[in-house]
């Protein structure tokens, strides 16, 4: 066995196993931790496909801010599970029902699935000869579905705003710092040097 | 025996494990020296002694300390995941570490010569956020928590600008690989034509976003003594201290060869005449860790609202706007192509 094929089944176990214990794991840190475990191990895996680019975004967006956001939330929130579990036998047939729908679905869209002749081809050729996976996306993203790529920016963009706008509450009745007020305040301003006599005081 | 280590599997496989730690022992011990020299830069600029008594001068301070670590008792607070609690320190020094997977010391001396080195550095930089986070979970105390939320915060804040500013170079280069960026630093005029003077500004932002991603003064917010008693690491002991405390100046490290790898030319000669080699890019990561102790002897500790607010409020604006201006600048080849090493064949 080639030293790829060893570390495809090693991130492909990782994987799996990750993203089992996240649903299973009753500590939900150790969940995230778990997910995080499973981010990496398919980064792993774009990297043996050969899309390093792709594999490096994954770890830096996906394990570097937004599972290190899941966690802050995990960790600050007091989420009682004990409390939500019990409720767990109430909701169960209405979980099973669209589980099964949900599976009825995927196994009819796999059911019809016909892989095309040139599939095998366009994978052998992910990008031209000579040019670098990265300046490959490059060229694709910004040239050919440049649109396409502004808009999911946009879409984001006002995603973002949405967010500051619901949470952003300006409070008049609290102190703030000032930190340009701070940085020009003059010490001879702030402070009274007084010479006082011995023996005297103020 | 060549054809052994180049096609056998398991030869490869040896040859990667003899180059890995080539790079590694050399590192630790190096970093042994560094730590020394830290802190007797830190005892000069206070006027002084600083370590002096374990060997001649003081020099074997750094192992003295580490045997003292290694043979104390690692204490498990009570009601610690002692998993995650032992796996914390382990995360933050395998993470600083395997950074060095893609820095070269000379021309092609590289243990990987990948096209997205950079992006690989940010990203595994990325992750050395999570040894302090659940250090400080898992230690279920008060101080730790805060430390590390204090930390994670700081550490994904500067993430941000040092990202923007690793942009600019990438740009300016038309490459991700580090061999590449420094060999668009090459040039006929030494040390005229290193990315230090078209990315001024920059290099400054980069090394105040270093020093507050690798958590050292003014920004060590996270360990602050006087208010957080040394934040997410307080309830480590022994061998896991030790582990964090190495993998903290791993990164320092690291940080200082990304410095001179990205602005200072790497292995380049800074004098025309004078041949490129390793030295060079030694005496330029001790440059910068000079610059680091320094800075830390001298500067008085930031407060955590300025700190936030010049990562969020001047450094994200600035390296954003610096971007949009190099791409033009490099578009237009303006100034003789010093923002477009890769138009001028640089």
């Amino acid at each position: 066995m080639s030293i790829a094929a060893l570390a495809f089944y090693l991130f492909a176990i990782c994987v799996i196993a990750g993203g089992l214990f996240t649903v299973i794991s009753r500590n939900p840190v150790h969940s995230v931790l778990w997910l995080i475990l499973a981010f990496l191990s398919s980064a792993g895996l774009f990297v043996l496909l050969g899309a390093e680019f792709v594999a490096m975004l994954l770890i830096i967006v996906y394990v570097g801010a937004v599972a290190v956001l899941f966690l802050f939330v995990v960790m600050m929130l007091d989420v009682d599970f004990a409390e939500l579990k019990a409720g767990m036998a109430q909701y169960l047939p209405v979980a099973l029902l669209i589980g099964v729908i949900l599976l009825m679905q995927l196994g009819m869209a796999v059911g019809v699935w016909q892989v095309s002749d040139m599939a095998e081809a366009q994978r052998a050729a992910v990008t031209p000869e000579g040019v670098e996976n990265t300046a490959a996306l490059g060229h694709l993203i910004y040239d050919q579905y440049f649109l396409l790529f502004q808009l999911a920016g946009l879409i984001l963009l006002v995603a973002m705003i949405g967010a500051i706008v619901l949470t952003l509450r300006h409070r008049k009745d609290i102190k703030r710092q000032n930190v340009l007020e701070q940085m020009w305040r003059d010490p001879a301003k702030a402070m009274d040097l007084k010479d006082v006599k011995p023996g005297q005081g103020l | 025996m060549i054809e052994f280590f180049t096609t056998t599997n398991l030869g490869i496989f040896l040859l990667i494990v003899g180059q890995v730690l080539l790079i590694v022992v050399p590192l630790l011990v190096a970093l042994a020296f560094l730590l020394y020299g830290d802190r007797k830069i830190w005892a000069a600029v206070q006027m002084r002694r600083g370590p002096n008594v374990v060997g001649t001068f003081g020099l074997l301070q750094s192992f003295a300390d580490f045997v003292k670590y290694a043979v104390k008792e690692i204490v498990y607070p009570a009601g610690a995941d002692k998993v995650v609690f032992l796996m914390a320190p382990m995360v933050s020094l395998v993470m600083a570490l395997v950074a060095w997977a893609v820095i070269p010391f000379n021309d092609g001396w590289v243990l990987s010569d990948i096209n997205v080195a950079i992006l690989y550095v940010f990203a595994v930089s990325s992750l050395e956020v999570y040894g302090v986070i659940m250090g400080g979970w898992a230690s279920n105390s008060k101080y730790p928590f805060l430390g590390s939320l204090r930390s994670a915060a700081q550490m994904i804040s500067y993430e941000v600008s040092i990202g923007l500013i690793i942009i600019g170079v990438i740009i300016s280069t038309g490459s991700m690989n580090f061999g590449d960026i420094v060999n668009a630093q090459k040039g006929d005029y030494g040390l005229l034509n290193w990315y230090w003077l078209p990315h001024f500004p920059m290099m400054f932002l980069f090394l105040i976003s270093a020093m507050a991603e690798t958590n050292r003064p003014p920004f060590d917010l996270p360990e602050a003594e006087s208010e957080l008693v040394a934040g997410y690491q307080v309830e480590y002991s022994s061998t896991p201290f030790l582990l964090f405390m190495i993998g903290e100046y791993v990164a320092i490290v690291l940080m200082c060869a990304l410095t001179s790898l990205l602005f200072l030319g790497g292995w380049l000669s800074p004098i025309p005449g004078l041949p490129d080699g390793i030295l060079w890019m030694f005496a330029k990561i001790l440059f910068v860790f000079f610059i680091f102790s320094m800075v830390k002897a001298i500067t008085p500790r930031y407060r955590y609202d300025q700190l936030m607010r010049i990562g969020w409020k001047v450094f994200l604006p600035m390296s954003l706007v610096w971007v949009v201006i190099v791409a033009f600048l490099a578009k237009f080849e303006a100034f003789g192509g010093a923002y477009a090493r890769w138009a001028i064949g640089g």
